[in-house]
């Protein structure tokens, strides 16, 4: 007998030794072009232009580092509370709207920040109508829209669904085991609330602001939108402004050093520490009675002030310029989608390849690949568009020049996917591997004893239980190439233009009002498949 | 998820077609000069025009459709950035299939030339459109379009007889009633370099320190901004380029800013203006269609089209302007050469930085 059981484990092994170690060296292939980038800007670092750096030094990067010091942890605590309190009242208490607030709250995750930076200057400016009323009605004067608060606020609105989501993914699939236990010892609702819920998802928590940060730390619009310098625009500053392109790679340098640190601490959070649910029982929510209605108010002005104000907004524009609006929209609309549907399959793909190398080989090699390649959602898209273009071009013009082989590496649609994929793994990998930490080892053992292995074991195992996790990560991914501009304008091909390149060809003009129509757009198609998915997901839980 | 996958694979085969839909486009613009060398179809080069551009589609897609309708040569365009389009044709060197590089603001076309892109062109045509200050000395790009930064006011609050020069307002007369623009605008960092070429680098510090004292709120994202922070009063006067107030007040005529233009005195060094501008691509395998193309935007049809369209001014002298910019009179301008904004841009941004104007 116990012959046969050893006899057994010496088959299995040799096979699942292999078939992982085939999944690390795909991660490792996915990880390639990211070092592409990486490899741009460390090349920057050798050529420093001790002027220009000597310039910044003094009278730049002191305020942009504190400015962007202070943007991120404003951000960062901003979303992760409204984000867990959201998801907490959604998924573990009843109110009134609740069912509705659950997939409403998520849909500020269509409207790009530069929009609604844009449109709460609009709406709140001393210009603005609003702001004029007050002032002669009751003579009462806003306080600066234009400041750090008011970025803070509009970040976080536009942002804090990426918290929500994962929040809610995890308080949703912890399971009651958990809480009740906690009630079980005697603790009241909150104190099991913050004993055991928030541990328990404080890795999904911590997921989701580390991308809230790295989006902030990335975000040239909006915070140009409130002439607040971060090292984007310090970035932009020295492309555009100084002319060199190596002190803007250089910058970014410095900021993948703040990317590297906030992933450490990250890192720290979730270290030696088991995640795997306790059955799958749902948890019962609390009925908040009377004080209901309080949350109910809460949510709703979240949804008013992240949603319905600003498309009010950009409709009551674009209602001026409806006769903008052409056959070449649809073909605008119809690249978005298609751009941003390629991208999202791609690229959650890939985040499965990289997460599951992670956790079947644990090791150096592979929490370097999931580093690399989660790292770009850090970065602006606009350098990452020169740190991978340009690279390839001059390359493909070298091979060109020097043995008249045309590559075509470049002005087709793969370089702008894999583009996408360097700068949005992260969005990917977050949800991805975070479905994966759910699945408990044991489970994986137990189908492989029975001889469940391979792509059998993928789609009979994995599959079923990271559906959701694929999901959210490829609408995560859709709505986010949907909003993206700089690498779209760089490398889409001809004839694939996006409604966010008509959005950057009206605002380079200052055509702000006839730029609400593309804009709106963006809104309202991102929407449809965030309002697909949740409200199914919805309904399902 | 399987629901979202039949979607996926949907616009999967949708993004196919419409990939298919650009080659013949393509294909089409070939086929009515069938003799010339047909080139690779695919980075959109036949042997019509590829123009990169950091205008807006809005204002260059009539006059590529006008060219088109009277010449038969297609022109194909890619919209971006000036910046990234120039790292685009570096990077693209003699492949490219770019010929025709327009854009904004005399820095970019400077530096345009300064990366070496831009091919010299000897044409009789645009030297007699185009006055000697709005091109470039050695003839790698064109003015097609003069954009003036002037003084805007509230002629109520700050009435004209108070404004005089740009250095002006710098005075502490005007302490918490001027509205500008960021530094980080490409027309604020031109206005400041030709500043600097005129008037020297300490005294351009010490007017811009000056302004920054006067201003009534934060630097603001752009002209618009402006323009309305004069409407509503939080302050009297501020720096744009005119066509954002010809866009306003066609929008809302009784909006009450005006024009000023000032530096006009005798021995004034005249208005601040800016062009856009455009050049024939070094590896354009066509630089005599290229060239071509961009006489015909110096000349009559095409320049009433892009300034009066924009509201801008023509580059060509002889091409009247628009009726509503009429109303605010002539001017006399600021004869600098504009390339002169890219050789010191570098410099008025670093002068920007440390007279603390963000």
């Amino acid at each position: 007998m116990q012959a046969t059981a050893e006899h057994l484990i010496r088959q299995d092994r040799p096979a699942t030794a292999g078939a992982a170690r085939w999944w690390v060296w795909l991660a490792v292939l996915l990880t390639l072009p990211s070092l592409i980038p990486l490899l741009a800007t460390a090349g920057a670092l050798l050529r420093p232009d001790a002027e220009i750096i000597g310039h910044l030094w003094r009278y730049v990067l002191p305020q942009v580092a504190g400015n962007t010091f202070w943007l991120l942890l404003w951000v960062g605590a901003g979303t992760a509370v409204l984000g867990t309190a959201l998801a907490a009242l959604v998924s573990l208490c009843e109110f009134p709207g609740r069912r509705l607030f659950a997939w409403l709250l998520v849909l500020p995750l269509a409207m790009p920040g530069y929009v609604l930076a844009v449109a709460f200057i609009g709406l709140f400016d001393y210009s603005s109508p609003l702001a004029g009323w007050l002032r002669d009605g009751i003579g009462w004067q806003l306080p600066e829209i234009r400041s750090r608060a008011g970025l803070v606020a509009v970040l976080t609105l536009t942002l804090y669904p990426y918290v929500y989501l994962v929040a809610r993914e995890a308080f949703a699939s912890q399971g009651a085991r958990a809480m009740e236990a906690a009630r079980a010892l005697g603790m009241g609702p909150w104190r099991a609330f913050w004993r055991a819920s928030v541990p328990m998802a404080r890795p999904w928590i911590a997921g989701g602001v580390l991308l809230v940060l790295m989006e902030t730390l990335a975000d040239f619009g909006a915070v140009s939108a409130f002439n607040y310098d971060t090292f984007a625009t310090a970035i932009y500053k020295a492309w555009f402004g100084l002319f060199s392109t190596d002190t803007a790679l250089q910058i970014a340098g410095v900021m993948l050093l703040v990317l590297l640190a906030l992933v450490g601490m990250e890192v720290v959070t979730r270290r030696r520490q088991a995640f795997t649910a306790i059955g799958t029982a749902p948890a019962a929510r609390r009925p908040l009675g009377r004080r209901g209605w309080w949350a109910t108010a809460a949510c709703s002005l979240v949804v008013l002030l992240a949603l319905l104000l600003p498309l009010g907004q950009l409709g009551w524009y674009a209602s001026g310029h409806l006769a903008d609006h052409d056959t070449r929209y649809f073909a605008s609309i119809r690249n978005a989608l298609s751009l941003s549907a390629m991208a999202a399959a791609l690229t959650t793909a890939a985040a499965f390849v990289i997460a599951l190398a992670a956790r079947e080989r644990p090791g150096p090699l592979t929490t370097t690949t999931t580093r690399i390649t989660t790292l770009g959602y850090g970065l602006p898209g606009s350098l990452l568009a020169i740190g991978l273009y340009v690279p390839v071009a001059s390359f493909s013009t070298w091979v060109f020049e020097r043995h008249g082989i045309e590559l075509l590496l470049e002005g087709g649609l793969l370089l702008l996917l894999v583009a996408y994929g360097i700068r949005f793994l992260a969005v990917a990998h977050a949800p991805v591997s975070g479905g994966l930490l759910r699945i408990r080892p044991s489970l994986v053992e137990a189908s492989r004893s029975m001889g469940v292995t391979g792509a059998r074991q993928l789609c009979r195992v994995h599959w079923p239980l990271l559906r959701g996790s694929f999901a959210t990560a490829a609408l995560l991914v859709f709505v986010d190439t949907m909003k993206e501009m700089p690498i779209t304008l760089m490398m889409r091909p001809f004839g694939w233009d996006t409604l966010a390149t008509r959005v950057f060809e009206l605002t380079s003009e200052g055509e702000y009002a006839r730029a609400a129509l593309p804009s709106l757009a963006i809104a309202l198609v991102g929407l449809v498949p965030v309002i697909a998915l949740t409200r199914r997901r919805g309904n399902a839980a | 998820m399987r629901k979202l996958l039949l979607p996926a694979a949907i616009l999967f085969a949708l993004s196919a077609c419409s990939g298919q839909d650009t080659a013949p486009a393509t294909g089409d613009a070939a086929a009515p000069s069938a003799g010339e060398s047909a080139d690779t179809g695919a980075d959109g080069q036949g042997d019509g025009l590829v123009v990169y551009t950091s205008r807006n589609e809005q204002l260059v897609k009539p006059l590529f459709d006008r060219y088109t309708e009277e010449t038969g040569v297609e022109i194909t365009y890619m919209t971006d950035k000036a910046p990234p389009l120039m790292e685009r044709l570096k990077a693209e060197g003699s492949r490219t299939p770019a010929d025709v590089f327009i854009t904004v603001d005399a820095g970019n076309l400077w530096q345009a030339a300064n990366m070496d892109l831009l091919q010299p062109i000897e044409s009789e045509v645009l030297e007699a459109n185009i006055p000697d200050n709005l091109q470039d000395p050695e003839n790698r790009w064109f003015g097609l379009s003069v954009r003036a930064r002037t003084i805007i006011h509230n002629p109520e609050r700050a009435p004209a007889s108070e404004l005089s020069t740009y250095e002006d307002l710098a005075d502490p007369k005007w302490k918490g009633r001027l509205c500008l623009r960021t530094s980080g605008a490409v027309y604020n960092q031109s206005l400041v370099a030709t500043m600097m070429a005129t008037l020297g680098e300490e005294e351009t510090e010490r007017v811009v320190r000056g302004w920054v004292d006067n201003l009534a709120a934060a630097p603001m994202a752009n002209d618009n901004a402006v323009i309305e922070a004069i409407a509503s009063g939080r302050c009297d006067v501020g720096i744009t380029n005119t066509y954002y107030l010809g866009r306003a007040l066609k929008q809302d005529p009784e909006l009450p800013v005006t024009v000023f233009w000032p530096n006009q005195a005798e021995g004034g060094r005249g208005v601040h203006v800016n062009v856009s501008g455009a050049g024939v691509v070094k590896h354009s395998d066509q630089p005599q269609a290229a060239q071509a193309f961009i006489e015909w935007l110096s000349g009559g049809t095409a320049q009433e089209l892009f300034a009066g369209e924009n509201l801008e001014y023509p580059a060509n002298p002889e091409v009247p302007m628009a009726e509503l910019i009429q109303a605010w009179g002539e001017y006399r301008q600021d004869l600098i050469n504009v390339s002169q904004a890219g050789a010191m841009q570098a410099e008025a941004v670093k002068l920007m930085d440390r007279a603390g104007y963000r």
